[in-house]
């Protein structure tokens, strides 16, 4: 009996700080399950990758990779608001407007999708894979991962691919018990920062722009909820590579909730006709 | 994408119908993914005959002056309007004589012959090949789009009205599948003694 219980129980304090094998986790650097990519097989496949798709060096790459996207997420007295725009396009042509850029990790954490090269797929590749490394840590574990933890999990494996031509800039937002609001930005750099307020992808400037001029820490939830949104639609108007919906979330204590896929068009003329925002666009000849 | 027929972005389209022709553009005027203006219409009139110019902004206007000048000049020398045959010869000539040092430009033309009441429509490549249609001109960086939108939704013999509804549904849904051009529209229907010029509220992102 004694021995039975040896091995199904921990000690009291075993849940305190990092366990030796939570931090083995944290700490390894390739994945461990079966995540064996098949390279190009030359020399260096990085740069034969890098020599097909790279559109900055390389204009006439044969495989144009889809970028463009505004994501925004800030903490503030009520939780966190993650907002996102819609849009996926290949070079000038507009690939889709319906792409869901927030990645429900579980129900208390989001993850968003931005990037340079090859966000999509990149990004929601990872961020499935932290899904099921935080569903694999609570069950380990009995209790639900802190978001610093998780956040680390997705740099340290990102960062074990640097130079690999992955791309990637992504926030993590959740509540936890111990933490409370937390949110991360992480990129494919190897970057991870905490902190109040992040916007990333080709439409960031514009939203920065809206979002530092309102943003304060006490804001009520309708005016974060409305900030988060307004953002959004001026960086959508001004960038090119942005637009389509705007997707809305607010992450609480008991989870996040959403608030909407909407579609800019119609909030687009409802800010500029109701509120007079916007005075740059002619509506009459 | 560091073409110079695609750092300012637009498009152009013109089409044919009963005893009338239609010629749009969109307003956009944008340095790579940043959006400078929402008001660069890209369609110019020289007496009754319509040019619309899209590729780089600055030959846009560079060569839509020069055709202010040029045509003004016929105009005194042979005292009548310029029909948009003639139109279409002179700026196919102008072109050619770019050859080796292009205007990055596009141009389109459309409109009605005096004489003849017959309708007209054609297009260039920028050292002036031209291109005579029967049925629609299209240009711009959503050409391959206007290309699909046009083919798709064009008739022959359509009523001025009619004519209105297809070339903005053809431009709108175009602009909607290229990043750079739409932020709103300008569409000409152009009939024997009457122009209307109206503008199309599109998607502003």
């Amino acid at each position: 009996m004694d021995a039975l219980v040896a091995t199904y129980s921990r000690s009291a304090l075993e849940d305190e700080g990092y366990s030796s094998d939570e931090h083995q986790e944290l700490i390894q650097a390739k994945p461990s399950l079966s995540l064996n990519f098949v390279l190009p097989p030359m020399q260096n496949p990085s740069a034969f990758l890098r020599a097909l798709t790279d559109d900055h060096a390389n204009p006439n790459c044969p495989i144009k990779l889809a970028h463009g996207t505004t994501t925004l997420a800030f903490r503030f007295q009520g939780g966190i608001i993650v907002a996102t725009d819609s849009r996926a396009s290949a070079g000038d042509w507009i690939a889709s407007q319906t792409v869901k850029k927030v990645i429900e990790i579980n129900n208390c954490l989001l993850g968003t999708m931005a990037g340079g090269a090859a966000p999509e797929k990149d990004c929601q590749y990872w961020l499935a894979y932290l899904g099921m490394q935080c569903r694999l840590h609570e069950l380990r574990h009995k209790r639900r991962i802190s978001v610093a933890a998780a956040s680390k999990i997705l740099s340290n494996l990102v960062y074990s691919y640097k130079g690999m031509g992955l791309s990637m800039g992504t926030m993590c937002a959740g509540v936890t018990p111990q933490e409370g609001p937390a949110l991360y930005y992480i990129d494919s750099e190897g970057t991870r920062l905490a902190g109040n307020l992040f916007c990333v992808g080709s439409g960031q400037t514009f939203a920065y722009g809206v979002l530092d001029a309102e943003y304060h820490y006490n804001l009520t939830e309708e005016e974060a909820l409305e900030l988060g949104s307004r953002s959004i639609l001026a960086a959508t108007h001004r960038d090119a590579f942005s637009g389509g919906f705007i997707n809305l979330y607010h992450v609480k204590e008991d989870g996040w909730v959403k608030h909407g896929f909407r579609d800019t068009n119609p909030i687009f003329w409802k800010t500029k006709l109701e509120k007079g925002e916007f005075s740059n666009v002619t509506a009459n000849l | 994408m560091s073409s110079p027929f695609a750092i300012n972005g637009g498009a152009c389209v013109a089409m044919v119908g009963k005893d009338c022709v239609a010629i749009a553009c969109d307003l956009r005027l944008g340095l790579q993914s940043l959006t400078v203006s929402n008001n660069f219409p890209k369609i110019f009139s020289y007496g009754d005959v319509y040019l619309g110019l899209t590729g780089l902004a600055t030959d846009v206007s560079t060569v839509s002056d020069l055709f202010r000048y040029k045509v003004n000049m016929y105009r005194l020398r042979e005292e009548r309007q310029i029909s948009p045959q003639t139109m279409a010869n002179l700026v196919s000539t102008s072109l050619y004589e770019k050859r080796f040092g292009p205007y990055f430009v596009s141009p389109v033309i459309a409109g009605l012959n005096h004489k003849t009441g017959k309708p007209f429509i054609c297009g260039f490549d920028s050292i002036g090949c031209i291109d005579f249609a029967k049925d629609f001109i299209v240009s711009g960086t959503a050409g391959d789009q206007l290309f699909g939108t046009c083919e798709g939704l064009w008739e022959p013999g359509l009523e001025p009205d009619d004519l209105f509804e297809t070339i903005s549904q053809a431009l709108l849904n175009a602009m909607d599948r290229d990043a750079l051009s739409g932020w709103g529209a300008h569409v000409y229907i152009i009939e024997k003694d009457k122009v209307t010029k109206r503008l199309l509220k599109g998607r502003q992102d």
